[in-house]
């Protein structure tokens, strides 16, 4: 006989207590968001993975310019006022990836905001017109055969010197079609630009920048007390504010623009090729400081202020890969999700307790206790690690339902087979243990390696649900450590269970009681049976 | 006590035994078959892969008022190429197009949304640039090399390589079946399916591990006898845990079928099904391949070693003797003979203990 096992359900019993108690007073502790965080297929709004590439082709990406990057995008995603917004990165060096998660339903402003990634540039305005395309006509007004149409340009429109073809150029071109007032398209800082604002209500002749995207330190939106509207207050480095001094002398004597004067007295800011903005100089601006007013909104200034903050990008960045779900269809995908789970648990729970009877009744408070636990857990996880539940994760977990309540089914079965080898109820109960305990142990940890294999390796969705799924195998042993195994001992020691009935699940005649077929099978035990065998 | 409990009970003592390790041919041929079938549709048909790996775009329209054909005309003359449309459960239109930038697919989305009469915020698209998905594959195969390379550690030190290659043997057996079917059927691969299929590895190794565990139980100091070979040893192991495997197997399945179901019926298709499909698949051919596939493929490997060898020339050796002995079993050797003389041994245990089992009758009584 194998040596006496002596267990101590209480206090394993207490020490699982411990911890469930602990987590939930730290998951609802007063004052806290106790809420589990949802992931963006469950709330609904817009993922973009962007993949990093050098502004030099062929050059490599550190680290710094992905942090730097990521740090960028991330101001920039904040400063849409989007609570639990998201910046990660994935992976490194030249797998990199960022993803960039916006709850709520942003989708084009998302992209937009993280796709303004070229070049900022502060450009004297030449002459301000409207957004139509007009074409040279002769005498009669009819057009002229070969001239500069408006499919002929396309922003950026660039010359070195303000020349007639440029002129006839920025006449032509359309600022109505989207493809020239959406940008994307970097323009060089050195030379004119032709380019239309970016709603494509106007259209601009421009000079060569003289301040780069670079030369601003800062930039905030602010509402300045007594003020009417919303502004954006700029800083300049010492070449910036040079610059800015030279030109804004200049400017500010310059006429009114968009009454026909060229040059004129305003400076558009340019990025990607369009113009953001385009304040005029009210006096010279001498300290470096400066602040752009207009009718902006709260969200406009804000908005501005990033880009100008945040314009110049270490890095280039393509989006790869952008999905957007709507709140309904995420709601929707939460309660089936839930629904799916709830049904499942209940199967299995009735399965359990068909089978196993009283035992199928601590199985089922088992994986009650590990479902407690996994939401308390969870809790506390989204509070301190900012973990967040998506649907990919809901499968982890009802999926995790199954592996967990095998670990009842492997304790249980060997239980019924110490009872077949002769063991009394008790005996069973604690050898029957000892050995499911090493299969589970080993079971259980081929189950860790994978989810941390996918979650180190995976990008998006598959980190979710390997994450869930570790996270579950490790409260799967931990309920059958310190609640099934216990819970089940002291049923043992209990009259009911010693009595025997059909109904606990281990009525040793049922089960047949004694065998020799496993000391035929089992050495080690046949050597410790020798005499009666 | 259910039907399964005395099955169980009679399983467990060998009193039936159903020989999964000594008709390993029988198994390996129904197992090539599946086999051959997988990698020949993955070969001639190939998988069908979702936007996420091809690249593309992908519009989803909830409730929409639209005709295939008007969605499908607005999609081609905004995205300049062809679109793919299709109507899916509850009424959900869904178009895909090669992929476009965001600003494109922005503008197909408004376009749609009025075609269709609804609001274009409830629009779910997704745009997938085409070297995206390359990626990703990539990822998911280091992931799995990696995982392969760590578990066979593992398993060499927990068990012997033996077992390892075994396990793995059945790995590559449940994967490859999942990814066949889904070629069968043309089910779209999506990452949600690929999740699946990385969970498979989990499971069915999961799966084997159990079963082995009691394998090595059972053939712990096989050597020093000489009434089971390790064929006999491994296939008690495998019958003893049959139970297990079995209503683990129901266990397991039932939440993924739940999800099937409840997704089926409410989301159409989405993550969810995805998912719980590719489960479905990989759990059922699991559970099947370390019955079938894992300890046959073990207890050849191992009864190919010189121990073994000799342990299975002691035992017919025996085994002739006894039938000398007692002369009327018309006995030639091999796995009927285990079978047998297992049984009649368990007879004689029960008969040798009878006291035990009345005892528990007296007390009720």
């Amino acid at each position: 006989m194998a040596t006496p096992v002596r267990t101590r359900p209480w206090r394993l019993l207490s020490a699982l207590l411990v911890v469930l108690v602990g987590f939930s007073v730290w998951a609802f502790f007063p004052g806290t968001d106790s809420s589990i965080r949802l992931g963006l297929d469950l709330q609904g709004g817009t993922q973009v993975i962007l993949v990093p590439k050098p502004v030099v082709e062929g050059a490599v990406i550190t680290d710094d310019q992905l942090a730097q990057t990521v740090e960028i995008l991330r101001q920039r995603v904040d400063g849409l006022g989007v609570a639990e917004s998201e910046v990660t990165t994935a992976g490194s060096g030249a797998d990199a990836a960022i993803v960039v998660s916006v709850p709520g339903l942003n989708q084009d402003r998302v992209v937009e905001l993280v796709q303004q990634t070229a070049l900022l540039d502060f450009r004297p305005v030449w002459s301000v017109f409207g957004p139509t395309s007009t074409t040279p006509t002769d005498a009669d007004g009819a057009p002229i055969e070969g001239a500069v149409s408006a499919t002929d340009v396309e922003v950026p429109v660039q010359a070195t010197e303000n020349s007639v073809e440029f002129q006839t150029e920025v006449a032509a071109l359309d600022c109505l079609n989207p493809t020239n007032y959406s940008g994307g398209t970097p323009d060089n800082p050195e030379q004119w630009l032709g380019t239309c604002d970016q709603n494509g209500f106007s259209k601009y002749s421009l000079q060569p920048a003289f301040i780069k995207g670079t030369n601003v330190t800062d930039a905030q939106a602010q509402l300045p007390q007594g003020g009417v509207g919303w502004i954006v207050s700029l800083e300049f480095d010492t070449e910036g504010a040079g610059a800015l001094a030279t030109a804004s002398t200049e400017l500010s004597a310059l006429p009114e623009c968009g009454t026909g004067a060229s040059p004129c007295n305003a400076f558009a800011i340019v990025l990607d090729g369009v113009v953001v903005s385009a304040p005029r100089f009210n006096e010279p601006i001498l300290g470096g400081q400066a602040s752009i007013e207009g009718d902006f909104t709260a969200q406009e200034a804000r908005d501005l202020a990033n880009v100008l903050k945040y314009g110049a990008l270490p890095v280039t960045l393509e989006p790869v890969d952008v999905t957007t779900i709507s709140p309904t269809v995420g709601q929707d995908q939460l309660s089936a999700g839930l629904i799916a789970g709830g049904v499942g648990l209940l199967l299995v729970m009735v399965y359990l307790l068909f089978y196993y009877r009283v035992l199928g009744v601590v199985a089922g408070l088992s994986l009650v206790v590990a479902g407690g636990l996994l939401y308390v857990v969870f809790i506390v996880l989204s509070k301190t690690i900012g973990l967040t539940l998506t649907l990919a994760g809901i499968a982890g977990a009802i999926v995790a339902i199954g592996i967990t309540a095998d670990s009842f089914i492997v304790y249980f079965e060997r239980i019924r087979d110490e009872i077949r080898d002769g063991r009394s109820l008790r005996q069973a109960c604690d050898t029957g243990w000892i050995r499911a305990r090493r299969t589970l142990l080993a079971a259980d940890f081929v189950s860790i390696l994978a989810a941390a294999v996918l979650y180190l390796l995976s990008v998006g969705s598959v980190r979710g649900f390997a994450f869930v799924l570790g996270l579950t195998t490790v409260i799967d042993v931990l309920v059958a450590f310190w609640f099934t195994h216990p819970l089940v001992v002291l049923l043992g020691r209990s009259n009911f269970m010693q009595r025997g009935s059909r109904w606990t699940g281990l009525d040793p005649e049922r089960l047949g009681g004694v065998s020799l077929a496993d000391a035929m099978a089992g050495q080690s035990r046949r050597k410790r049976r020798e005499g009666s065998a | 006590m259910s039907k399964l409990g005395s099955l169980g009970q009679r399983m467990y003592r060998g009193e039936i035994s159903f020989d999964f390790v000594g008709r390993r041919k029988t198994w390996y041929t129904i197992s090539a078959i599946i086999l051959l079938v997988s990698i020949g549709t993955l070969v001639f048909r190939g998988l069908n892969l979702g936007i996420e790996f091809k690249g593309g775009a992908d519009f989803s329209l909830p409730n929409a008022t639209c005709t295939v054909e008007s969605a499908r005309g607005v999609a081609e003359t905004e995205s300049g190429g062809q679109a793919i449309v299709t109507v899916t459960g509850s009424g959900t239109v869904r178009v895909q197009t090669e992929t476009l930038t965001p600003n494109e697919s922005s503008i197909l989305a408004g376009a749609l949304a009025d075609a269709c009469g609804i609001a274009k915020d409830d629009i779910k698209y997704q745009v997938v640039g085409p070297t995206w998905g390359a990626e990703i594959s990539k990822k998911a195969l280091q992931g799995l090399g990696v995982f392969i390379l760590l578990v066979t550690l593992f398993l060499t030190i927990y068990f012997e390589w033996r077992m390892a290659v075994a396990a793995l043997v059945a790995l590559a057996h449940d994967l490859l079946i999942t990814i066949g079917i889904y070629a069968l059927i043309g089910l779209e691969v999506t990452p949600a399916t690929v999740i699946g299929v990385l969970t498979i590895l989990g499971y069915s190794l999961y799966d084997t591990v159990v079963v082995f565990d009691k394998v090595k139980e059972n053939t712990r100091g096989i050597t020093g006898q000489s009434i089971l070979t390790y064929d006999d040893a491994a296939n008690l192991a495998v019958n003893q845990t049959l139970v297990r495997s079995i209503n683990t197997s129901v266990v397991a399945l039932l939440p993924v079928l739940s999800i099937i179901v409840v997704g089926a019926l409410i989301l159409g298709a989405g993550t969810l099904l995805d998912l719980a499909v590719a489960l479905a698949i990989g759990m059922a051919a699991g559970t099947y391949s370390s019955i079938f596939v894992a300890t046959p493929v073990l207890a050849q490997l191992k009864s190919a070693t010189p121990e073994m060898k000799a342990l299975a020339t002691r035992v017919r050796a025996r085994r002739t003797q006894i039938a000398k002995k007692t002369g009327a079993d018309s006995v030639d050797g091999g796995d009927v003979v285990s079978s047998d003389s297992l049984s009649r041994s368990v007879e004689a245990g029960e008969r040798s203990q009878p006291k035990r089992v009345s005892r528990s009758k007296r007390k009720r009584k």
